[in-house]
């Protein structure tokens, strides 16, 4: 059997401790141990999306268990692609958050930071619906120590709120799986999806609303409205490597959420019939709306990224809640493109703050290394907002491409272009005020000139921006290979027999047992 | 039985909630926890309730009753999170509450301040 796919959550589970037990006094040698674990997992992560790149799907068995006994941990063409996505994400904020010193800035960022690298790459490879809660939390727990990085007075607040709609969302998981346990007998998602196509049409009840406490429990994780009030000011006061990789964890949600209702609960099951169609789009679109009002209405600039932040999932959840392998196809490479525009906004956020007052959109002195910073904002707007070149405007594009066909066709184009423009006026508002405006306003004589931001913080912003123009530039053979990943989603049956066929310890019974 | 295990859930989720929609630190905490204890008895019971069983399966015997001992292990894990996670919570809010001399789960006035101040 190969040990490959465990190895993205065993690397930084044992990093972890290393350096808070080893290396705890020494954040020279943690920043060594961090970068070499996250390189090691890039490598790692692109060996695994090579193997699944032809369509193999891989399956580990912890201790060897079969199926549905045991955990297994499986790894296609989607889980592949979001763990490679982490760990360059991964890579690029460390980079960051060295370059800034945030990791000086309190204790234990590094071990922290790999515990939650941890808690991710677990949830994006696991096959089993608790093994999935289970990272969840671990993610979790990681995030709250990550969200208090530093402390200070209303970062702890934030911190406070952001921990405990989380524990609600956890309860609500726990509430979800008791049920789906009850109505079926199984958490393993591949088992699963071969026992509710069994329930009788008749007696739905049980199943339908463990589908949506699922539901649920996902879109939190995505900050869907009404679900997303944790977000604007837990992503917005955390520190901002912190944020950075926060955008990957709302993408968490819109993973569980494709894997499990085009696995387990696939559009076309009976029992479940009318849960995307009715309820998912509809919300998807008001987050749409909700995120581009947020960004013309906010003051701030840390606010105003969470709720593109926002907008931005809307965008990728109408595109999911199409549920055809085109419109999949299409909420791939959005997913990659808003993460990596999220996360550079992020970084860029912090340049801008630390050579202010403060973030609210009122012109003052100009920033140190204004040029660089305004050129980098610049580019990561026009991503985010969807404008030409780069990759926010192709994804745009595939998302009206996918949406032409259905029934929803006039609401999504109303939508998507309407906020889209309220996007443009929102961003180009605040880097205006910030960055053109700040040129007429004197510096008074007794400040000093503030310090431009560290050669290596704006490598890693350009890293995430040059990924955003590799995801641009190779937008034909990405898109045909997110084709490819969305087609295996809607035809899971290889993944079904691979995780329930492969025989383990408990398929060979011994002589004599029955 | 049944009866006394879901109005058990019932009244521990209510009350919970309750609590959760207090909107302090403290009420909300014993809320959450409220609400974990409810949910570990709902996981408990989704591999129904069956009593003076063992959760094993013998070989060879048919029909024979035995207790479903998968729920047992998922309670086992999600007492565990949920105690840890109790405790996290509490240190932050304690936190939260030693710097900022206010117990509320909102946004922080002093950022609603700012902005009118910067608004006039």
């Amino acid at each position: 059997m190969m040990h490959w796919i465990i190895l993205p959550v065993i690397l930084p589970a044992l990093v972890a401790p290393f350096i808070v037990l080893a290396a705890r006094y020494h954040v020279g040698i943690q920043r060594v141990f961090s970068v070499a674990g996250v390189l090691a997992l890039i490598a790692i992560a692109a060996g695994l999306a090579w193997q699944a790149s032809d369509g193999t799907i891989t399956l580990y068995q912890l201790g060897d268990w079969a199926a549905p006994f045991g955990i297994v941990l499986v790894a296609d063409r989607l889980s592949t692609m979001m763990v490679l996505l982490t760990a360059l994400l991964a890579l690029m904020v460390l980079l960051y958050a060295i370059g800034s010193d945030w990791d000086t800035r309190g204790r234990h960022f590094h071990a922290l930071f790999q515990f939650q690298l941890m808690g991710i790459m677990g949830a994006f490879l696991t096959g089993d619906l608790f093994n999935l809660f289970v990272f969840f939390e671990v993610l979790l727990i990681a995030s709250y120590g990550l969200m208090i990085h530093s402390g200070g007075n209303t970062r702890l607040r934030a911190g406070v709120q952001y921990v405990l709609f989380n524990l609600i969302g956890s309860t609500l998981f726990l509430f979800a799986l008791g049920s789906i346990y009850a109505e079926t007998g199984t958490l393993n998602m591949a088992d699963l999806a071969q026992r509710v196509t069994a329930i009788d049409p008749a007696e739905t009840v049980g199943i339908r609303v463990a589908a949506v406490l699922l539901l649920l429990v996902f879109a939190i994780k995505a900050a869907l409205v009404p679900l997303h009030f944790w977000l604007p000011s837990s992503y917005a006061e955390a520190p901002a490597p912190v944020a950075a990789l926060f955008a990957i964890m709302t993408k968490v949600g819109a993973y569980a959420i494709i894997r499990v209702y085009t696995m387990v609960f696939p559009p076309d099951l009976e029992v479940t019939a009318g849960l995307q169609s009715t309820w998912l789009l509809p919300v998807a679109l008001i987050s749409l709306a909700l995120g581009a009002v947020g960004v013309l209405a906010v003051r701030k600039l840390d606010r105003l990224v969470t709720f593109s932040v926002i907008g931005s999932m809307g965008m990728v959840m109408v595109t999911i809640s199409l549920f055809t392998p085109e419109s999949t196809a299409a909420a791939l490479y959005y997913i990659v493109h808003s993460t990596l525009a999220a996360a550079s906004l992020f970084l860029i956020v912090d340049m801008v703050k630390s050579g202010r007052a403060d973030l609210y959109l009122t012109p003052m002195p100009a920033i140190g290394g204004a040029v660089v910073v305004s050129a980098l904002f610049f580019v990561s707007a026009i991503a985010m907002t969807g404008l030409p070149p780069l990759s926010g405007f192709l994804g745009k594009l595939l998302v009206l491409e996918a949406s032409f066909p259905t029934n929803a066709m006039a609401w999504v184009f109303a939508v998507v272009l309407i906020s889209s423009l309220v996007n443009v006026v929102g961003f180009s508002r605040a880097g205006s005020i910030l960055f053109w405006k700040a040129k007429a306003v004197e510096r008074p004589a007794e400040e000093e000139t503030p310090t431009p931001p560290a050669t290596l913080s704006c490598v890693a912003v350009g890293g995430l921006i040059s990924l955003l123009v590799v995801h641009t530039v190779f937008a034909g053979p990405i898109h045909s290979y997110m084709t490819a990943t969305s087609q295996q989603l809607y035809a899971p049956e290889p993944y079904i027999s691979t995780v329930i066929e492969t025989p383990g310890k408990l398929s060979k019974p011994k002589e004599g047992d029955h | 039985m049944e009866l006394l295990v879901a109005s058990a859930i019932g009244v521990l989720t209510a009350a919970g909630l309750y609590l959760v929609f207090r909107m302090r630190t403290f009420p909300v905490i014993l809320g959450i926890s409220l609400l974990t204890y409810a949910v570990n008895i709902f996981l408990f019971a989704s591999g129904r309730l069956t009593i003076g069983a063992p959760p094993i399966l013998q070989k060879g015997v048919e029909g024979i009753t035995y207790t479903d001992p998968l729920p047992q292990a998922l309670v086992l894990t999600a007492i565990v999170i949920s105690f840890g996670m109790t405790a996290v919570v509490v240190m932050i809010a304690l936190g939260a509450y030693l710097g900022g001399d206010d117990d509320t789960v909102n946004d922080a006035p002093k950022d609603d301040a700012a902005r009118q101040e910067d608004a006039t």
